[in-house]
């Protein structure tokens, strides 16, 4: 797995050496402080818990996570490298998974730059930390999710703006799949389990859960299995028509 | 096992479009194979197909003895590429960039650093191994996109038109770079000049819609020009009208074409019959007839010709 590491080495640098880690993590630190205090309560509620801040990730992280993925395979695309890299001795797998794991690290590093908010809540109350260490668990996977739509959506353009739009379209369509706007697509024409199917991969649900402290190994299995697979997509669409 | 190349039937359609159709071919140890061809002949498809970036629609790669389809990390592993373009990534610097290609390649520690520090030497990279890449010229993209190829000191060297973009003197350092490696390495490049298929090739693969339509060393391409062997001479403005049926009628003269004249000489090309030597035929005639000549030389051949003649067959010579 060593070419895996070299990538994932290279990735992550890679967006230090640009401003894109800079603007992001001011962006996400920026708009996550204005949702929890100002459209979340975090202060009038008076409860001693990170919710309004967690509550708001599922959104926040529909339209950030796309800029982040957008352009891991489309750019190789576009300047050509990718073919460099694939004539590289490493294997498709290796290729796919150190470059989503250097995204999802630097989600993680932009996530873990909250902590200062972690902080307040422990100095103005007695908050569950094992409740929030969940919720921060929770979110991660979720990004995670997010990120392997888009890093898959990214392989098939070489166009960002493309690979932006339609990830947070994709994207959409899980965040919001328990509810009316998605289900009534299917609702006219799909069978009862397909639908129920659907209702169920919804990533609210799935992180609403998780946030509320209950590390249920569903939603766990949920997360995961939805990384891998479009992770598996991503090597396949690569492999297919990675010189087109 | 020594390097080779064994190509077999090599297939690649891209919907009904036959971009490389049925090539066969090997390259051994020693040999740099010059690969000619159009644009859009199938030259980059089909060093695409080598190196395992893209997969053919059928036929068989092997290099050094490694199925690019069965056993692709072995044999990606003795083959250095530089792909059409020389693709980099422009946010990181030629160091920065080798070293990676490096650890890819699975050197690490003194080891990696010997082998940048080498390749940034031979591709003359020294004063530019930590500028950021999108800041290079042309020419040191080129260059670094070669020191990516040799990093690794490759049984196999594939170049799709290494030295497009290069000043003349970048070309020829770029030239001497390949012959000095070429001893015990297979080379296989690509280029439009031909002049570089004199300075650097063994061999040349003419391809044109797909197919090998020449196959030969430079020298048996050339003799298949019809200026093979041509004898061109000058002579004074006093013998001209004589000289030219004078040649004419040379046994083994086919045609005598009079080239525009200067300084009051008349220039004369004589081409053989079938290629043969006529150089000690026209030089006995001039004395003989006691012209005085200013110029006398034998053709080699023209590749360019060839190389049009044998590409555009099959396009009703419209080309």
């Amino acid at each position: 797995m060593r070419p895996t590491m070299v990538v994932f080495r290279r990735e992550l640098a890679g967006y230090f050496t640009t401003p894109v880690a800079y603007v992001f993590i001011c962006v996400f630190l920026l708009l996550s402080g204005v949702l929890t205090f100002y459209f979340g309560g975090f202060l009038e509620r008076g409860q001693a818990d990170l919710r309004p801040f967690f509550s708001f990730h599922p959104w926040l992280y529909l339209f950030l996570i796309p800029a982040i993925s957008m352009r891991l395979w489309a750019e190789e695309r576009r300047a050509g490298t990718i073919e460099l890299l694939f004539t590289l001795p490493i294997t498709m797998t290796q290729a796919v998974l150190g470059k989503f794991l250097a995204a999802w690290c630097f989600t993680g590093i932009a996530l873990a730059l909250t902590f200062p908010l972690w902080i307040t809540v422990n100095i103005l109350g007695e908050p569950d930390n094992g409740v929030i260490l969940a919720s921060y668990v929770g979110s991660l996977l979720m990004a995670g999710g997010y990120l392997a739509i888009g890093s898959c959506i990214s392989s098939l353009t070489r166009n960002q703006v493309i690979a932006f739009v339609m990830s947070l379209f994709v994207s959409f369509g899980f965040l919001a799949s328990g509810f009316p706007p998605v289900l009534d697509v299917f609702k006219s024409w799909a069978p009862a389990p397909l639908l129920e199917a659907v209702a169920t991969m919804s990533f609210l649900t799935h992180f609403d859960a998780v946030s509320k402290g209950v590390i249920d190994a569903r939603d766990l299995f949920f997360f995961a299995s939805l990384i891998a697979f479009w992770l598996f997509a991503n090597a396949l669409a690569l492999d297919l028509r990675k010189a087109d | 096992m020594s390097a080779s190349i064994d190509i077999q039937h090599l297939v690649k359609r891209f919907g009904d479009f036959t971009a490389v159709d049925d090539v066969s071919f090997g390259v051994q140890s020693g040999e740099v194979l010059g690969f000619l061809g159009p644009n859009g002949a199938g030259k980059s498809t089909t060093m695409r197909m080598i190196t395992g970036f893209i997969a053919p629609t059928g036929g068989k790669v092997a290099v050094c003895g490694h199925d690019i389809a069965t056993d692709a990390i072995a044999a990606k592993r003795a083959i250095g590429y530089l792909p059409e373009g020389a693709p980099t990534y422009p946010d990181m610097t030629p160091a920065g960039l080798m070293r990676f290609v490096g650890q890819i390649r699975g050197f690490g520690g003194a080891e990696l650093g010997r082998r940048v520090d080498a390749a940034g030497e031979k591709a003359n990279l020294r004063s530019v191994l930590n500028q950021r890449i999108e800041t290079l010229s042309k020419g040191y993209k080129r260059r670094l996109g070669l020191a990516l190829a040799i990093l690794h000191d490759p049984a196999v060297l594939i170049m799709d038109e290494p030295t497009d973009g290069l000043d003349p003197n970048q070309k020829h350092e770029v030239r001497e770079l390949i012959q000095e490696m070429a001893a015990d390495k297979v080379i296989v490049l690509s280029t439009h000049i031909l002049e570089e298929v004199h300075a650097v090739c063994s061999r040349a693969i003419v391809i044109a819609r797909g197919k090998i339509v020449a196959d030969g060393t430079p020298s048996e391409l050339e003799a298949r020009s019809r200026y093979h062997n041509a004898v061109s001479l000058s002579v004074g403005a006093a013998s001209a009208s004589a000289a030219g049926g004078a040649l004419a009628g040379l046994a083994n003269v086919f045609e005598v074409e009079a080239l525009e004249s200067a300084d009051g000489r008349a220039r004369f090309r004589v081409f053989p019959r079938d290629g043969q030597s006529i150089v000690d035929d026209v030089g006995q005639l001039a004395r003989e007839q006691q012209w005085e000549v200013a110029e006398l030389h034998v053709e080699q051949g023209r590749l360019d010709e060839v190389f049009r003649d044998i590409t555009a067959r099959g396009e009703g010579g419209a080309a």
